[in-house]
């Protein structure tokens, strides 16, 4: 990976998205599917990450108990809807994650 | 412009975990310490952050990861439309300084100072400089936080072994999950999860790609559906 090329990229296409309606001060206007699409577009980024990031930790599909990732994420979820809160569900969701894996070695 | 910084002091507190938990995850997701330092001061961008350590870490080839770059900031277009006529008499310099600081944040804070009734009242011929402020503080707050985990990540060894990637997963959860509260969204997000399996093995990650557009899509074919019985509900 150049981290040259990838910092100046994602600083050109970040900037580019913030800048081009100031830059052109109004004279643009989206359509209106587009604009209802993009609130969909990061959960579904980052539902696209999560899950295979727990179901294959390791490369293969693992729906088994022993799958302390999926385990954990699952937990995770629970704790999220409960608390709410971003900052409880990764404390807890961690250290879930830390004791399955030390009970489970 | 200290109403600016005083405003995002909320928001800042709750940043400085994520800044630190950036710094420290960065060098274990295999990004050098220049390169962890040099995104948080050049491209300023929270989330997309997080998410481009996640393709890294899973080797994800560099368009890939640019091209996720794009999508995921794609919503910072909505911000920018909402504040064109906020700053559309501002110099085009000036215009270009806020349009760096455009952060889900700063957005954020800017959305209250232009409500009606706002405590600093209706009077906006100088809400660019607490736009300033608000974008100053964050911007200092956010590179101290990820030098400060990367110190960190630096004095604790080792901390692959411990199974730190499902740190990025359960961030990821807790930044989900409360998406979570419309058919279309559950929808967006259930077709999205299922597609990612279903394409995990296509190369250069471009399951991701694909599984997020068929979760947008998922999730528009729902808002237009239901929008279409509201319409015939009205007819009858």
């Amino acid at each position: 990976m150049n981290e040259f090329w990838l910092i100046l990229g994602m600083f050109v296409i970040t900037f580019g998205i913030r800048f081009v309606m100031f830059a052109f001060a109004g004279k643009i206007t989206f359509p209106v599917w587009m604009q209802q699409s993009l609130k969909f577009v990061p959960p579904a980024v980052l539902t696209a990450i999560i899950v295979p990031a727990v179901v294959m930790p390791f490369g293969e599909m693992d729906f088994s108990f022993s799958n302390v990732y999926l385990l954990a994420a699952i937990i995770s979820v629970i704790i999220s809807l409960v608390t709410k809160s971003l900052l409880k569900t990764i404390f807890f969701g961690m250290l879930v994650f830390l004791l399955l894996k030390f009970l489970m070695v | 412009m200290k109403a600016g910084c005083k405003a995002a002091i909320p928001l800042i507190i709750g940043a400085i975990p994520f800044g630190v938990l950036f710094g420290t995850l960065a060098p274990t997701s295999g990004l050098s310490v220049w390169a962890t330092m040099a995104m948080s001061l050049i491209v300023f961008a929270g989330s997309a952050q997080f998410i481009v350590l996640a393709l890294i870490a899973v080797q994800a080839p560099l368009e890939i990861i640019l091209l996720t770059t794009f999508v995921v900031n794609l919503r910072h277009l909505l911000y920018a439309t909402a504040l064109v006529p906020r700053v559309s008499h501002l110099p085009f310099a000036l215009r270009t300084l806020l349009a760096f600081g455009l952060t889900d944040e700063t957005f954020a804070n800017m959305s209250q100072r232009y409500q009606p009734g706002s405590p600093l009242g209706d009077d906006h011929q100088f809400a660019h400089f607490f736009y300033l402020g608000s974008m100053f503080s964050f911007y200092i707050t956010w590179s101290s936080a990820t030098a400060i985990g990367l110190v960190l990540g630096n004095i604790i060894p080792d901390m692959t072994s411990w199974g730190l990637e499902f740190a990025m997963s359960v961030t990821f959860i807790g930044m989900v999950i409360p998406y979570l509260n419309t058919k279309a969204m559950f929808s967006a997000m259930f077709c999205a999860a299922i597609a990612s399996l279903y394409f995990a093995y296509l190369p250069n990650k471009l399951g991701l790609i694909i599984s997020a557009l068929i979760g947008v899509s998922a999730g528009l074919s729902v808002v237009h559906f239901q929008k279409m019985s509201i319409n015939q509900g009205e007819q009858a």
